[in-house]
């Protein structure tokens, strides 16, 4: 017989919406697709609930269902308007001002103050969220998609219609620049660890 | 490839092997850089925490308030 009893009620599954939104948006970023990508999972859930197997916790197989429609949403973003500004496929000149002309790195990178700490910061991932924000779109959608929802490089060249070496420098591009504001947003200032 | 790297080079194998498998010679010319180079071992340190940083998205449990 299966268990009746696990099948999380519209009710409980609401309560989940506030955290679903925050995780759509800084994917999505327009509130309204966000929204969109949460209603979608919401219902889909509600649906689906007999089939909620009751293994994980409700919140993670919600953010499992919301990690499809997101990948959905971006697919469709792609596809209507294949954005590909010279700064986040070809060129590649924002990423040559990361070094010196000897191919040094032109700002080292310092040495960060117990970053596994921050991890128990919310603080941290609101700064962490104002970085990502300041990325290109699709750098940033690419960079999402690879370590929030953990696609491989494949799968996300294919989603956002460009090729895997395009990928890597975006991939690059991001983590470059993340590293960098982070840097200088949390960990060098007042947020972390001395502070 | 060179076997002797830059950082800007090294720092782009750093990235990839982050989404590929990096060839054998791209493994030892990594390592050879990053050895000696604290910036480099820095920042190989920083991308993997991003990454961890991200598998923690959102951070600690939101009291239900927002």
């Amino acid at each position: 017989m299966p268990r009746e009893s696990s099948a999380p009620n519209p009710l409980e599954l609401e309560r989940h919406r506030p955290y679903l939104l925050r995780f759509a948006l800084l994917q999505l970023r327009e509130r309204n697709a966000a929204e969109d990508a949460v209603q979608e999972t919401l219902l889909a859930a509600i649906q689906g609930a007999a089939r909620f197997a009751g293994q994980s916790s409700v919140r993670t197989w919600l953010v499992g269902i919301l990690k499809h429609k997101i990948v959905d949403s971006i697919r469709k973003t792609a596809r209507e308007q294949p954005v590909e500004s010279r700064a986040e496929s070809g060129g590649e000149e924002d990423l040559e001002a990361f070094f010196a002309r000897d191919g040094h790195f032109a700002e080292p990178p310092e040495e960060w103050a117990s970053p596994e700490r921050s991890l128990e910061e919310r603080r941290f991932f609101e700064a962490l969220e104002r970085c990502l924000q300041s990325l290109p779109r699709n750098t940033a959608s690419a960079f999402t998609m690879r370590e929030l929802m953990g696609l491989d490089t494949e799968e996300i060249c294919k989603e956002l219609g460009v090729s895997t070496s395009n990928c890597w420098v975006m991939l690059y591009r991001a983590r470059m620049s993340l590293r960098a504001c982070l840097e200088r947003t949390w960990f060098r200032a007042d947020g972390a660890g001395a502070g | 490839m060179a076997i002797r790297l830059s950082c800007k080079e090294a720092s782009r194998l750093i990235s990839q092997g982050m989404d590929r498998r990096l060839s054998v010679t791209e493994r030892i010319a990594l390592r050879l850089h990053v050895g000696i180079c604290d910036a480099c071992t820095r920042f190989t340190a920083q991308v993997d925490f991003l990454r961890r940083a991200l598998r923690a998205f959102p951070g600690p449990n939101d009291p239900e308030d927002r």
